[in-house]
């Protein structure tokens, strides 16, 4: 019973999820709504204003610097929710 | 007990390892790579080191004071390279429009902060990998 209650919720959403994978533009078509003219900034224009010829520098660090500064700190918080966890542990142990 | 193998190995490969994630770091902003890839690189050296030749002898190379301090620092580095461009009367992080020199595209002194802002990223990733470790480690 539980099996055909989960199969019921599970089949609606596998074929709404095929849908809407069936409407996604064909790969690395030129009319890609996602070829705007943000990409052809920072491929035309990006060595001109950053200096960078690695393009994905260009944009991770000087177009999306914002970006990444928080990044580095999301790491961070990463890491010092990890240690508190292991100095509890470790408290715990002791 | 000590493996004479494992530990003679390391020994030759680790400084390669090493140059290979500065290099890495370095040319972010020329070739594939950067801070953070980079990073990874240099952190895994140490984590090597910890394991090989033990807990005492890495704490003597790099002590965790010293490398939970450089995780911090990278992150505040970040955001003081960031001020640069106030000062200079223009955005936070703002690069080329702050005045700062872009140098000749392709060589390794170039790119004005991308270069700074990807040394301050590596040794962030890197000692943050190390403290994590470290941490693991000492829980033992």
């Amino acid at each position: 019973m539980r099996k055909v209650l989960a199969l019921l919720v599970v089949l609606p959403c596998l074929a709404a999820l095929v849908l809407l994978a069936a409407e996604l533009p064909a790969f690395a078509s030129p009319d890609n709504p996602a070829n705007n003219e943000v990409i052809a900034r920072y491929i035309e224009q990006g060595v001109e204003e950053t200096g960078a010829i690695n393009v994905v520098a260009e944009i991770l660090v000087d177009y999306r610097a914002y970006d990444t500064l928080i990044e580095t700190t999301v790491l961070f918080t990463a890491l010092i929710a990890v240690l508190l966890a292991l100095k509890g542990e470790k408290k715990e142990h002791a | 007990m000590p493996d004479l193998i494992l530990r003679e190995v390391t020994a030759l490969l680790l400084p390669l390892i090493q140059m290979y994630g500065i290099y890495v770091i370095l040319h972010g902003h020329i070739s594939p790579g950067g801070g953070f890839a980079g990073g990874m690189i240099l952190g895994v050296s140490m984590v090597l080191y910890l394991l090989v030749f033990g807990l005492d002898s890495c704490l003597r190379k790099v002590p965790h004071r010293m490398s939970s301090f450089l995780e911090s620092a990278g992150t505040l580095w970040y955001g003081a390279i960031g001020l640069v461009g106030v000062m200079r009367g223009t955005s936070f992080l703002m690069n080329k429009g702050a005045g700062i020199p872009l140098g000749t595209p392709g060589r390794l002194f170039s790119s004005g902060l991308i270069i700074i802002i990807t040394i301050g990223v590596g040794i962030k990733v890197a000692s943050t990998m190390l403290s994590l470790f470290y941490t693991l480690i000492e829980e033992d």
